[in-house]
């Protein structure tokens, strides 16, 4: 037998597999057989480096090259040029926009740079279905070190000290969860993990999930042994496969090595798991909606208290966080409280994973200490906004988060400062907008959502998210009037106290925000009929400029026959019957026809 | 695989980490010559020689690594040898059989095989 000399780490998470990464491999092993290479070198299979726009990634160690885009076409050059001659294939390393510099090695990327990656560490650098590379990776020390030589009050003590807060939206103190289902009396409890992740653009959950699965068990296993539980549950959408299929085996994996079951370690603790797959329903992501769903009942949400930590699922005392937040801790039981807690701000501890997205040069996942700021995130990690347009405004957390202007990009990321901008933390989404999004027609999108996604148990929810709506609608189609701003206002504040549950109470934010910053747009729509960025269609005109030749191509094109004229002489489109769907605009090859 | 105990954890950790040890940052490397020149000179043997020697003798955080003709098609096959604040010493041309010898003596033993030696670069430079 010879050593192994290289492993190449295909990600196969959701995001390369969409782009091909099965294709990639397969092609990979052909080709290292083909050239009998197979022996000396090994094909390693990842999870998500959260760089999914350069898809298929594949990385070479032991040089650390860094190759994007990878198509089956490429792999013969990558086997025969660097596998066998170790030469890089340069066209294939990832290029710095604008500046069109190749970088050779994953850490040179400026994406990654100014990431802290802590949670994210194993993600795309170890197999996610070896236990053996998890253990290799310090996998499973922090369980080891809690039920050898902690009692569980000193577990819930330690976690109180790093002041941990939730990261699946409330941001409420992960110790004092712990402590107060500790407290709880009771033989039987629960640890809920919530992979629920409905946020739309969201994915760092499932990232997590199908890249470092263990992490997210041993998180569990160190909660279970803190507050008294021997039993989980990992309430998981069915829409995420690949991590359900990774989770079930890691779960198998750790029973047979003894590190969930009976008699763990040899401690006597006790610890098994559950896979729970939910429908994918916005609201079963609520935690008292998401154990009415594992109980098999409708997935609505009832009034807290009795809070979970008291009374949770099948009415036992349970413990529900979300993924990330587990998998902070075996991190934390590994370095410990006063390490983890050097990290961040006073009242922030640790790294938060956001989903960078829309109109930014590089999206993906970024893992970044608290207390960071907008602007670093956006310009420095993200790249900057495509084709050097304007930055307008950034949408932080999700359908319940709020916009913020570039006035507050250097605002330092914390939960306090984004609520008392009048965002929220959320799960992390961030997305971003250029010049070209109209506020109006943003906060308009997020209420579409949350009305939809309205689980219709209150009034204030059910029917006010619809109204608030009705009358966006209204105001993006030029309908709007007079009072309607102090209309939305008004409504907005009464659901927020008057909603159930924390979709109802969060669903205002996105309107009360764009208000606060974006009044003006709001202004511009209803008084003066305009949208200013040039989205909403009901509030533009197409019209034919002096440059028309009178061609007549405008005229074929229209399916409503709104142009007329002569031929070679100035035609024109009659308003009343235009649909505005820029099909002449399309067509005229003298751009004579402008839209405003 | 039953883990009972934190040395069973750790056991099962030192194993992963050989296992994987091609992705760590490995400051002792042997580089081999692979541009066409070395290759038709035979690197392709070489390389293999290398790769059973090390297992051989469970020799771990080598790196292994290639490059392209520097130049010296003569000499080839060339092979390298790097200990972390050494010289780094080309030899050539090396025969599989020659490995054995050059690990054992300079890799391991950090006697330079006099020889074999076409040039010493300082890493000092
Ligand atoms: C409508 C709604 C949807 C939610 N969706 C999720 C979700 O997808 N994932 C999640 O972890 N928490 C979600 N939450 C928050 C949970 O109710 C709960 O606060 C969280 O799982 C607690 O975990 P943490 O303390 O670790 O953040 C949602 C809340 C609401 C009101
Ligand atoms: S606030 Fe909305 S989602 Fe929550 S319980 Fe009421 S109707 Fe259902």
């Amino acid at each position: 037998m010879a050593l192994v000399r290289a492993h190449v780490l295909i990600c196969t998470g959701t995001g390369c597999t969409a782009s091909g990464a099965k294709n990639v491999l397969a092609r990979f092993e052909d080709e290292l057989k083909a050239k009998s290479l197979d022996k000396e070198v090994s094909l390693v299979e990842t999870g998500c480096h959260g760089f999914c726009e350069g898809g298929p990634l594949v990385i070479i160690y032991p040089e650390g090259t860094f190759y994007t885009r990878v198509q089956p076409e490429d792999v013969a050059e990558i086997v025969e040029t660097h596998l066998l001659k170790g030469r890089i294939v340069e066209r294939l390393l990832y290029k710095v926009p604008l500046s069109e510099e190749e970088v050779p090695t994953y850490e040179e990327i400026p994406f990654y740079k100014k990431q802290h990656r802590l949670v994210l560490k194993n993600c795309g650098h170890i197999n996610p279905d070896s236990l053996e590379e998890y253990i290799g990776a310090d996998g499973y020390e922090g369980l080891a070190k809690v039920l050898l030589e902690m009692t569980p009050q000193q577990v819930v003590e330690e976690m109180k000290k790093t002041g941990l807060r939730g990261r699946g939206g409330g941001g409420f103190p992960t110790g004092m969860k712990w402590m107060f289902c500790a407290a709880s009396p009771g033989p039987k409890k629960y640890v809920i993990c919530n992979a629920d992740e409905g946020d739309p653009g969201a994915f760092m959950d499932r990232s997590l999930l199908e890249g470092d699965p263990h992490a997210i068990l041993e998180g569990m296993a160190i909660c279970g042994y803190a507050i008294g539980a021997d039993e989980g549950y990992i309430y998981c959408r069915a829409e995420y496969p690949l991590a359900i299929r990774r989770l079930k085996g890691a779960i198998a994996q750790a029973e047979e090595a003894g590190l969930l079951g009976e008699n763990i370690l040899g401690t006597g603790f006790n610890f098994t798991l559950h896979i729970k797959e939910g429908a994918g329903a916005f609201v079963c992501g609520e935690e008292t909606a998401l154990m009415a769903s594992i109980e098999g009942k409708r997935g609505m949400p009832r009034p807290r208290p009795p809070f979970p930590a008291v009374k949770g699922l099948w009415e036992k005392p349970s413990n529900i966080n979300n993924v990330e937040t587990f998998a902070n801790i075996p991190y934390i039981f590994r370095v410990g409280a006063e390490k983890y807690a050097e990290l961040g701000t006073e009242k922030s501890k640790g790294t938060k994973v956001f989903a960078l997205t829309g109109k930014i040069n590089n999206t993906g996942l970024a893992e970044v200490p608290m207390g960071i700021t907008m602007r670093e995130i956006i310009f420095e990690i993200g790249g900057g906004i495509i084709d050097n347009k304007k930055f307008k405004a950034v949408q932080i957390g999700g359908p319940s988060g709020g916009c913020l202007p570039d006035s507050l990009l250097d605002t330092a990321i914390d939960y306090d400062s984004l609520i008392a901008a009048g965002a929220m933390m959320g799960s992390g989404g961030l997305v971003v907008m250029d010049e070209t999004t109209c506020m109006v027609d943003v906060a308009k999108f997020f209420l579409n959502f949350t009305q939809a996604e309205s689980c219709g148990k209150c009034t204030p929810c059910r029917e006010g998210t619809k109204r608030m709506l009705e009358m966006l609608t209204a105001i993006t189609e030029g309908r709007g009037e007079k009072g309607d701003i102090e209309k939305l206002e008004k409504l907005a504040v009464s659901i927020r106290a008057g909603a159930l549950c924390a979709l109802g109470q969060t669903a205002p934010n996105p309107i009360l925000s764009t208000l606060r910053y974006f009044r003006d747009e709001y202004e511009a729509h209803i008084f003066d009929k305009k949208c200013p960025a040039g989205v909403c269609t009901a509030l533009l005109d197409y019209t034919i400029t002096d440059g028309c030749k009178g061609c007549g191509l405008c005229k074929k094109v229209c399916p409503v026959d709104a142009i007329s004229g002569e031929l070679k002489g100035l035609h024109n489109i009659d308003q009343s019957k235009c649909i505005k769907c820029g099909a002449c605009q399309e067509k005229c090859p003298f751009k004579a026809i402008v839209r405003a | 695989m039953a883990i009972k105990s934190l040395e069973d954890l750790r056991k099962i950790k030192a194993q992963a980490n050989q296992d994987t040890e091609a992705r760590h940052n490995n400051e002792t490397q042997i580089i081999i010559g692979m541009g066409t020149c070395g290759i038709a000179a035979g690197a392709r043997n070489v390389m293999t020689a290398v790769l059973e020697e090390l297992q051989k003798r469970n020799l771990h955080n080598v790196a292994v690594l290639q490059t392209g003709c520097i130049g010296m098609c003569q000499k080839e096959p060339l092979l390298d040898v790097v200990r972390p604040g050494e010289d780094r010493v080309t030899y050539g041309p090396v025969t599989p059989t020659d490995v054995p010898r050059i690990i054992a003596e300079h890799l391991v033993n950090g006697n330079v095989v006099e020889d074999l030696v076409v040039a010493k670069i300082s890493n000092k430079a």
